[in-house]
């Protein structure tokens, strides 16, 4: 195993567990409250998630290194990233409707959503501020994915379990999801020594 | 400067690279190809191209599912069943399906897309829907908003209809409007008037189709019509018949007369026409002569916004529908049956009074337009 293959696995188990892109950095917050309501739902999103993260990653790497840093437009990422997030989305929409049905059917509907999904805008923008070789990028957008769907079943099972609890009136709904994802956030805290990427 | 071109060339470049992407994969992977479409177990097979809605597909074969908002998934009321190859319900179209109908392989025609062979059954009427090119044959502002329109038929086919159901009319694209659009009208002339039909087109604020009606379409313009649809009309009975509508919602009441006095109905019948003020009553003419010639029918014509100088000069009735039906038609309603025909707000109140007169929810029928 070659040095960068090495540190892309590093930086893989790292975005899952240590650097939970949910829960330590706390974005993509809007998608992970408010589909976590049901688990079929949280499944499905977080699998395009992990596809979206994983194969825009790469590209953006690609974008950034070999167009924007030579032209010395670094300064426009964030509008090229997200361009090319959306531009890619919506491309393998159109490839998923015709070939995969299914999965499109399964998927579908939260692709769009993901195109505005702020974590997947953030692995693109750690990977730059991180200076990720393209294999690292890939690995870290395949397991800051992972990640999200890691993160929002689980959050999904917990509200599942507690709806029949009694939740203080005002901590109902968004209240007690935001606690939660706290207690959970203090729980990844425990893989912390296990592995550490800057 | 030059940076700013870079920028600015660089961004473009990259959003065009996308844009064309997306246009080379919306032209290679949208073509399906031909597809079968069978109709009724064998009744009717026919190759297609796929990659249009189903409603799309239907209608270029020759079929006309009934639908009130033309393809847009907000009326529900293009439901086929889909024996095979639909796939899966999609989220645009599961407000509209109940438990039932989902058992039952409903689907909305107008969301679901032609992929592969379909397999689909329809009601046996719905082949009976056809259409015709129609040329406007006569066009005459009946009150302030409301539009008469009479449109010929075009070849020989005439058209067979029940007084009281409804055609879809196609709008072409005109002015700012890019799309052409189809919206539901009833037909207000007698059904034995098989060459014609003629309609009455109320002018909705920022509406497509009315207000190229209103404003555009002018005599000898041609366009699209498909018809006969719905199951608003007389039911064979014998008992007594209230009708109650405002506004453009009198033009089925007008054929469901004209039909009437065709059969020479003895039938007791009444048909209350609201409108606010004065100058928005029309064909008050043509209910005279109705009256005259079906002697068991009465014309109730009712202002709701009675102005100074209507006081004088009105001498009809005044008030909501709602408020005269008990005093004259009062017990008899238990066993009369109904006849509702306008905007939803009106025919909802009518429903609920007519209900709480004693008159059975199955006996009220209605057109409600949204």
């Amino acid at each position: 195993m070659n040095g960068s293959t090495g540190s892309a696995l590093v930086i893989f188990f790292a975005a899952v567990f240590t650097n939970n892109i949910v829960l330590t950095n706390f974005l993509g917050m809007c998608s992970f409250l408010s589909v976590s309501r049901a688990v079929k739902s949280s499944i499905g999103l977080g699998w395009a998630v992990v596809f979206v993260m994983t194969t825009t990653s790469g590209i953006n790497w690609l974008v950034y290194h070999h167009i924007l840093v030579p032209l010395d437009l670094v300064f426009l990422r964030f509008a090229v990233f997200i361009v090319v997030i959306a531009g890619f989305v919506q491309f393998v929409e159109i490839i998923m409707e015709r070939f995969t049905p299914a999965l499109y059917f399964a998927l579908g509907i939260f692709l769009p959503l993901i195109t505005v999904n702020c974590a997947v805008l953030g692995v693109a923008l750690f990977m730059v501020i991180r200076d990720y070789s393209f294999l690292e990028s890939v690995g870290y957008g395949l397991g800051g994915g992972l990640g999200f769907l890691v993160a929002i079943t689980i959050l999904a099972a917990l509200r599942w379990r507690i709806r029949k609890s009694k939740v203080i009136p005002a901590l109902q709904g968004a209240g007690i999801s935001v606690i939660l994802a706290g207690i959970m956030a203090l729980g990844f805290v425990a893989f912390s020594g296990m592995i550490s990427i800057n | 400067m030059i940076r700013i071109i870079i920028a600015a060339s660089a961004v473009s470049a990259i959003g065009g690279t996308l844009a064309l992407l997306l246009e080379l994969a919306g032209k290679y992977f949208g073509e399906y190809g031909e597809v079968t479409l069978d109709i009724n177990d064998g009744t009717k097979r026919t190759d297609v191209t796929g990659g249009s809605s189903l409603l799309g597909t239907l209608r270029d074969t020759g079929i006309f599912v009934p639908s009130a908002c033309g393809g847009r998934g907000s009326c529900g009321a293009c439901k086929v069943r889909v024996l095979e190859g639909g796939g899966p319900v999609l989220p645009t179209e599961a407000p509209f399906l109940n438990r039932e109908e989902r058992k039952n392989l409903v689907r909305l025609s107008c969301q679901l897309k032609v992929r592969n062979d379909i397999s689909i059954s329809i009601p046996e009427e719905i082949f009976n829907i056809k259409a015709w090119r129609a040329r406007l044959a006569g066009k005459k502002l009946l009150a302030p908003d409301q539009m008469g329109l009479r449109w010929e038929l075009l070849g020989n086919e005439p058209i067979h209809f029940r007084a009281g159901q409804y055609i879809q009319l196609l709008a072409p694209k005109y002015g700012k409007v890019k799309e052409s659009v189809f919206r539901a009208y009833s037909i207000a002339s007698c059904p034995t008037d098989s060459s014609a039909v003629d309609l009455i087109i109320q002018r909705v604020p920022g509406g497509i189709v009315s207000t190229w009606v209103h404003d555009y379409l002018e005599i000898g313009d041609e366009t699209e019509i498909s018809g006969p649809y719905g199951d608003f009309y007389v039911r064979d009975t014998d008992r007594e018949i209230i009708m109650i509508a405002a506004g453009s919602g009198i033009a089925p009441i007008i054929s469901m007369l004209y039909a009437m006095v065709n059969r020479q109905c003895n039938r007791k019948a009444m048909f209350f026409f609201s409108a606010r003020t004065r100058e928005e009553l029309f064909h008050l003419d043509l209910m005279k002569e109705f009256e005259k010639k079906l002697p068991n029918f009465t014309f109730v014509p009712t202002l709701t916004r009675v102005s100074s100088e209507d006081s004088e000069a009105w001498k009809g009735k005044t008030g909501r529908v709602t408020a005269l039906l008990p005093e004259m038609v009062g017990e008899r309603m238990k066993d009369a049956e109904a006849y509702l025909c306008g905007g939803s707000g009106l025919v909802e109140a009518a429903a609920d009074a007519l209900i709480s007169m004693g008159m059975p929810a199955e006996r009220i029928h209605y057109d409600k337009f949204e």
